[in-house]
């Protein structure tokens, strides 16, 4: 395996790590709020954390392009920030994985949230429990499913993506170079063997996450009569 | 025990049903809502633990204001010093039984008399279920943890929304004796809402009568029980009426026991366990009373009692009629056909002889006052 190979494969699981770290923080709440709002702002809200999910990946990562730029408002307050570009940087990387991938992590949560009801959250309040309480002590660990599903379609997303990796991200070895890039790369320049290495191995982490998934999920029993 | 006041004066409107409640109570032991389904017994239920954001009003337990719209005051229901058991004793399904005790615990509440979590679990004999996770118990076991759970967060006022609706007859018989405990072993009121009767018959001290959103009555419960039966509290098919004997004698031989509704007059049930002299209630289904002019002789009936017709009332577009009968100064109803009224030309007035099926006495209809 050459450096360059196991840097792609070594930043891919970083970027996907790190990603769903984040975003499941980021998500939890809108999940939340998605699954018991009663505003009017349901709607927009939903499709808007739905919207990734249907985009052309070259259309988000065009966005995300002109978004992240010096001259985008969200880039250039990067760049009085840190001094660094956004665009062609992890960072940035990161950012646009969390944004791509938002619906695989939001949804999974918000419908484990809506199968729980109020009722756990009723019942809570009622034995004394404040609304945060409530959420850490009863709407979590009810909601334990759906949150370990969320985090493994949102790793297996990131780990998959392409084009708004290479939109935002472009090539850069060591940097932004992830497995997928990595895979097309070597396609291009008729490097069979390094390609048949890296997807064979995605294919079958795929798997293997998505085995593990429905064995947890197998392990809590379903809900009855609750 | 202690007895606290409730005022309640708010009104809730949602999806085009109106509950506007009116009403003070002063609470002490089991206060019984009743009501048909859907007359908002649940929704007034939810308004006192705080669960109803909608309600406009006031809710005031003794000298607190829970609700009160005017000062946009509304004390939320983790803060409230009340219990809720509801009707599918949502035990949290992550927790086991311990924990879910544990839960209640550590956030207990209320300024209510201490509770500790050995007294619950002794009271409500669930030492064995302890370390059980919640789908492992049965519907009986869940209601009795989801009582001890509510009692430990030390609550001054105890909710209870339908908590046996889920139970088959011979669990309900045992949860209520769990219940019936609550008031004087804990020292705090209990609100009980049912539409079941015999529920009412078992527990109530005091009485809420509720339909369509409204109290139509409220009281002691003995002066209020004669109320239970009519529509729209009870379908025409469990209609009846509620009266009182005395224990007089039982026959082993037979499995009977004696009961003295006046002097001289008295039917037989099967055999009850309760000690001569004792005073029970006696629901009778007016379905089970059919009526004779002259005294019948040969039949299997037993019961055959002196009666007085007090009113004869035709239902409209149906085959019956409900005639009303005085047995010994007490109210008793019986659903006769219109045609039979007519045959035997019953009008006010008229002696005649009730006869009613022994066997119809359930013991499910019996307790003692």
């Amino acid at each position: 395996m050459t450096a360059e190979v196991f840097d792609a494969i070594w930043l891919t699981a970083q970027l996907a790590t790190i990603s769903v770290v984040l975003l499941l923080i980021l998500a939890t709440p809108i999940a939340w709020w998605l699954a018991f709002t009663r505003s009017r702002m349901k709607i927009p809200v939903e499709a808007l954390t739905t919207l990734p999910l249907v985009l052309p990946p070259t259309v988000l990562g065009f966005y995300l392009l002109i978004l992240l730029g010096p001259a985008g408002w969200l880039g250039s307050w990067w760049v009085s920030l840190t001094g660094e570009t956004l665009t062609f940087s992890f960072t940035g990387l990161v950012v646009a994985s969390m944004i791509h991938s938002l619906p695989f992590v939001v949804q999974p949560m918000r419908q484990a949230f809506q199968d729980m009801g109020t009722g756990p959250l009723e019942d809570a309040a009622t034995l004394g429990a404040g609304p945060l309480d409530r959420f850490f002590s009863v709407g979590l660990p009810q909601a334990k499913r759906g949150i370990v599903t969320a985090s493994v379609l949102g790793f297996a997303h990131v780990l998959g993506e392409f084009g708004v990796v290479l939109m935002v991200g472009g090539n850069i070895p060591g940097r932004t170079k992830v497995v997928s890039i990595a895979i097309y790369e070597s396609v291009e320049t008729l490097d069979y063997a390094t390609a048949h290495m890296l997807s064979a191995g995605l294919l079958l982490l795929s798997f293997a996450v998505l085995v593990g998934v429905f064995a947890v999920n197998r392990s809590i029993p379903m809900k009855v009569g609750q | 025990m202690s007895s606290c006041r409730l005022d309640l004066d708010f009104r809730l409107v949602r999806g085009g049903f109106d509950l506007a409640i009116s009403e003070t109570l002063t609470l002490d032991g089991v206060t019984v809502l009743f009501g048909p389904n859907g007359s908002g017994k649940s929704m007034t239920l939810r308004t006192i633990a705080g669960l109803e954001s909608g309600a406009k009003g006031i809710v005031r337990f003794d000298d607190t204001d829970w609700l009160r719209s005017d000062t946009d005051t509304f004390v939320p229901a983790h803060q409230r010093p009340v219990a809720h058991v509801f009707q599918d004793a949502r035990l949290f399904s992550h927790l086991d039984v311990s924990g879910n005790l544990g839960f209640a615990q550590r956030r207990a509440k209320g300024d209510g008399p201490e509770v500790s979590r050995n007294d619950v679990v002794e009271v409500f004999d669930i030492a064995h279920l302890l370390q059980r996770t919640p789908h492992g118990l049965s519907g009986g076991e869940r209601q009795r943890v989801a009582m001890a759970r509510a009692l430990l967060t030390r609550p001054r006022l105890v909710l209870m929304d339908e908590p046996l609706s889920a139970l088959d007859v011979q669990r309900r018989a045992q949860a209520l004796n769990f219940i019936e405990q609550i008031p004087e072993r804990f020292k705090v009121p209990v609100i009980y809402v049912t539409h079941q009767i015999d529920e009412v018959v078992r527990l109530a001290n005091q009485l809420v009568l509720i339909a369509g959103g409204r109290i139509e009555a409220s009281g002691r419960s003995a002066d209020l029980m004669s109320r239970l039966d009519l529509p729209p509290f009870t379908g025409r098919f469990e209609a009846g009426s509620i009266i009182e004997a005395e224990v007089k004698k039982h026959n082993s031989e037979f499995a009977l026991t004696e009961l003295e509704i006046a002097e001289g007059v008295a039917v037989e049930v099967p055999f009850l366990d309760f000690p001569v002299g004792e005073v029970v209630r006696l629901r009778v289904r007016a379905r089970d009373v059919s009526i004779a002019v002259t005294k019948p002789e040969g039949v299997s009936l037993r019961n055959v009692l002196p009666a007085n017709v007090e009113e004869v009332q035709p239902e409209a577009d149906t085959a019956f009629a409900e005639v009303r009968l005085s047995v010994a100064g007490q109210a008793v109803r019986a659903r006769i056909s219109r045609a039979s009224a007519h045959e035997l030309k019953l009008e006010p007035g008229k002696s005649v002889h009730a006869m009613v099926k022994a066997t119809a006495l359930d013991r499910r209809l019996l307790t003692r006052r």
